[in-house]
């Protein structure tokens, strides 16, 4: 099969594309690219349509090796990379022969590098997209959810184009904030949390716990009180932040849950997941409230 | 329609979450339904996707096509309008169930804390029709209500690592079939041949939210003629 060769899948490295819309009547999550700013450009620097599929790598340490004359880009964390024995940029287009070997390795900021294919990774949709569900057993090279693992190989299609693209500095993010802003909007049962908790809520700083992954990032701080009624389980939202009954927010990510029971404070406006896709275990956040119109007239500029 | 419903909250920038009722019922749960398919023709690719659930509709939105205001004001006139009209009936369901000790290793228990004899607690669990409430946790696992009282119980203390394709479950006032292998706190009673979710088929769940399911029991031979494994009935940890 022509295409890309896994030598070693790193850390955990993940197929992923747009994501899984129009079943969550069946119980089947989103999934897609945590950090769609990264992999919009990546897809972009390989002059692929919108949303093609790609690799979501997790810290790093993945070694390809390409059978076919491609062209590749690799954006997101900063991660050192090399093609064969020389050491390459992030954040543009390299052009790839058969035998040329990748190799990323462990990121320095951020912690989620992505990798575009010319012409995307052509691996087979389940409910309408590639993307990898490890919880559900869902997508990725065999539909069955696995993460990348040796000799698989990532079926892609060869180029002849041979045409360079570089992002421009300004547009590359920065990872090195001691605490990142995170902006979300008040919603869901806001009304369940007392104004001195909402204050408490705004003003603390949160530490990304260790038990954080796409599903769900736990964090550590100052815990919330509130009306501890039990509560139907309900629709759960891309970025919605739980609370449950230790008090500790959880945000709800990619690969959540679809429905769920514990009470929740509102929701990160989404361009922030991509800074939380960004985010290591140990790192700090704090959360800022924004209105619904600021943010709908933000996401139409 | 219940005084001070719908009620429509914001959820984020491109979601709302719409409230039908303060507890669910058979009525709130055709509602759900019946806005969900209303929503899905009048806003067709503004609309991204729905979720149903006891007594409420999460509504995800595109906000690059439909803002918050608009398309609040369009769910109120949708689910206003909705139960003056006649509400579409769900599907009715009849599932087949091996009730036994070696498919379902809870059922002693579940009988000894209701003081009844086992063939008491499969008689209630059949002898009433559930609505389904929710699908979620897992793909196609639904939620079913409400059992009769006296078979509740609550999840065990220390949830099994691995409860078999099919299993027919209760927890609290609720029943499930497990639709694929996973681990699994609900106490086991029986196991169901039907596959309740298959990827390869469409659509690939059995059943919807509003959908109304009941359970049939059958025996161990007819269980293993209706695709029933084996294998199910022997990796039960009991």
């Amino acid at each position: 099969m022509s295409g890309l060769k896994v030598i070693n899948p790193g850390l955990l490295s993940l197929i992923q594309d747009a994501g899984r819309y129009g079943f969550y009547k069946a119980g089947i999550t989103t999934g897609g690219a945590f950090d769609k700013y990264s992999f919009n450009w990546a897809n972009k620097l390989c002059e692929n349509i919108d949303a093609a599929t790609c690799l979501e790598i997790l810290v790093g340490g993945l070694v390809l090796e390409s059978n076919i004359t491609t062209q590749v880009a690799i954006t997101g964390a900063n991660v050192p990379i090399k093609i064969n024995d020389n050491t390459v940029d992030g954040w543009r287009t390299h052009n790839l022969v058969p035998g040329d070997r990748i190799n990323i390795g462990y990121a320095t900021g951020g912690c989620r590098a992505y990798l575009a294919v010319a012409g995307g990774i052509q691996c087979p949709l389940i409910f309408g997209s590639a993307s990898t569900v490890v919880r559900e057993g869902l997508g990725g090279l065999d539909k069955k959810g696995q993460p990348l693992k040796a000799e698989d190989i990532l079926p892609c299609e060869p180029t002849a184009s041979t045409t360079i693209h570089r992002v421009p500095e300004q547009y590359k993010p920065t990872f090195d904030n001691e605490v990142t802003e995170i902006r979300m909007l008040l919603g869901y049962q806001q009304h369940e949390f007392q104004t001195s908790q909402l204050d408490q809520f705004f003003n603390a700083e949160y530490t990304i716990s260790q038990l954080s992954d796409r599903m769900g990032y736990r964090l550590e701080g100052p815990a919330l009180a509130y009306s501890n009624k039990a509560m139907l389980s309900e629709g759960i939202c891309l970025g919605a932040i739980q609370i449950p009954a230790d008090g500790q927010p959880i945000i709800l990510l990619c690969d959540r849950q679809t429905i769920g029971g514990y009470p929740k404070i509102g929701s990160v406006f989404s361009p922030d997941i991509v800074k939380l896709a960004q985010l290591m275990p140990g790192r700090k956040i704090r959360f800022k409230a924004m209105g619904i119109e600021q943010a709908q007239n933000l996401l139409l500029q | 329609m219940n005084k001070g419903f719908p009620r429509v909250n914001l959820a984020s920038e491109n979601s709302v979450i719409v409230y039908f009722s303060e507890r669910p019922c058979a009525k709130t749960s055709r509602l759900i339904a019946n806005t969900s398919e209303q929503l899905k023709n009048k806003l067709s690719h503004k609309l991204i996707d729905l979720v149903p659930s006891y007594h409420s509709l999460l509504v995800v939105y595109n906000p690059l096509e439909i803002n918050y205001l608009t398309i609040k004001n369009e769910i109120y006139s949708i689910a206003s309008e909705i139960p003056n009209k006649v509400l579409s009936a769900g599907k009715s369901i009849e599932l087949p169930v091996y009730y036994s000790q070696e498919s379902g290793p809870d059922l002693q228990r579940l009988a000894d804390h209701a003081n009844l004899t086992i063939d008491q607690v499969i008689a209630l669990h059949q002898q009433t029709e559930y609505i389904v409430y929710a699908i979620g946790f897992a793909p196609g696992f639904a939620y079913l209500g409400e059992i009769d009282s006296r078979i509740a119980m609550p999840r065990l203390s220390t949830p099994r690592t691995s409860v078999p394709k099919g299993a027919v479950a209760i927890a609290d006032r609720q029943t499930a079939v497990y639709p694929s292998q996973s681990p699994g706190g609900w106490n086991l009673i029986g196991l169901c041949p039907s596959p309740m979710f298959d990827p390869s088929q469409k659509p690939s769940t059995l059943i919807n939210v509003g959908d109304k399911v009941s359970f049939k029991g059958i025996d161990r031979n007819e269980f293993i003629q209706r695709g029933g494994l084996v294998e199910s009935i022997s990796s039960i940890e009991q």
